[in-house]
């Protein structure tokens, strides 16, 4: 008889999970972002070069991604969140996803450093391996700042896109960078206070876990106090302008006050209230990022037609 | 169920095959469309071939002080 019906082909891997091994989430900001730091750079690129860049930075983005769950993937199966992952799901294997994060890693790269220059090929590589390695190997396990160093891969693509354009790194790069840097513990950090996720029993040590939910209300608290000095100066760089201004001194007052409510409110109230504020806080932490992002572009497309700027 | 050519095997299998396939040309079509870029661009295309010239020599050396070597039996003014 030849019937093999038996075999279980609805494991069996789709193009989308393989798409889902690059958390396409986390490319989305990494394109806004990388795109922002491209448009703003004093250097004009073509615009397919520009289109091409981006795409691979993103893809670069994504393979770290891949490697992440490759590595991870022992942590995504105990994690009620990250169960369905093609990897603890049985749609991939493990081999599959590093062979394909490390291919992709080196593709985006070299064509990164062939389209535009060899500067941000090389920092492209720097960021994979950081995030890979630094984050996901070293620090995600063993420390509960590990969000906080591992931001610095989230803060690196307007750096990227910035070198594109200009070849190198300057202080208007260095400037988007801090401001994804220590806006990564704050927004991250609310998340943990609501997602009540079993992270100590997978093996991670995640602030609320271990320094309890006070201390992290706390850091909230403290790192809006420090990101604001960075996102507002960076209004008086060559990047900034009168728009951008307005936008930090708005958005960072909302931040701030909304860290202090955050610090001020018991865990008896917030869970009353099912977490109602640290989910709108989260929220809004997203629309600081994007307005930052966006109000560099508006000067910078007004620079275009002789406005903005100072 | 028994393999058939609408089983869910081949329609997954299809999905990989069909996407890896638009991937392949999206990339084919990038190369090609930088190329094109690159070459408008004006980027330096001309390269040294065995054979010295003026136009290939860099741009900061006086190049009215070099003689331009002529390959025995070449045709004078030629440079291919």
């Amino acid at each position: 008889m030849s019937d093999i019906g038996y075999l279980d082909h609805s494991k069996e891997a789709q193009f989308g999970d393989f798409v889902a091994l690059l958390k396409p989430r986390v490319m989305s900001l990494v394109v806004f972002t990388a795109m922002v730091g491209l448009l703003v750079a004093p250097n004009p690129v073509h615009p397919f070069v520009g289109f091409v860049a981006i795409l691979f930075i993103a893809l670069g983005g994504g393979a770290s991604g891949a490697l992440n769950m490759w590595y991870d993937a022992d942590i995504d199966r105990v994690m009620r969140r990250t169960k369905g992952r093609p990897i603890p799901a049985g749609r991939v294997t493990e081999g599959e996803a590093l062979g394909f994060g490390l291919a992709l890693a080196g593709i985006s790269c070299v064509m990164l450093a062939l389209a535009s220059n060899l500067f941000s090929g090389l920092f492209l590589a720097f960021t994979i391996f950081f995030y890979a390695v630094v984050y996901t190997m070293w620090l995600k396990r063993s420390t509960p700042q590990n969000i906080v160093i591992g931001g610095a891969a989230g803060a690196f693509p307007p750096m990227i896109g910035w070198a594109v354009a200009t070849g190198g790194i300057s202080l208007e790069s260095v400037a988007m960078f801090a401001i994804i840097f220590l806006w990564t513990p704050p927004h991250f950090w609310s998340l943990a206070l609501f997602m009540k996720d079993d992270y100590s029993n997978a093996g991670v040590p995640m602030l609320t876990v271990t320094h309890g939910r006070r201390a992290t209300r706390k850091q909230i608290f403290a790192y809006t106090l420090i990101l604001a000095p960075v996102a507002i100066g960076t209004a008086f760089t060559s990047i900034g302008g009168p728009v951008y201004l307005a936008t930090a001194l708005v958005l960072n007052a909302l931040f701030i006050k909304g860290g202090w409510t955050i610090l001020r409110r018991t865990e008896e109230t917030a869970q009353e209230e099912t977490y109602r504020f640290e989910k709108r806080y989260f929220y809004f932490s997203l629309l600081y990022l994007f307005g930052h992002f966006l109000a560099l572009l508006v000067e910078a497309a007004l620079r275009h037609f002789g406005l903005g700027g100072w | 169920m028994a393999i058939t050519r609408d089983s869910d095997m081949h329609k997954r299998r299809f999905s990989r095959n069909m996407g890896l396939g638009v991937v392949l040309i999206g990339f084919v079509a990038l190369v090609f469309g930088l190329t094109v870029v690159k070459v408008q661009g004006g980027s330096k295309m001309e390269a040294f071939d065995h054979q010295p010239r003026v136009s290939a020599l860099p741009a900061s050396e006086p190049v009215e002080a070099r003689p331009q070597k002529v390959a025995p039996g070449a045709p004078v003014g030629g440079t291919q």
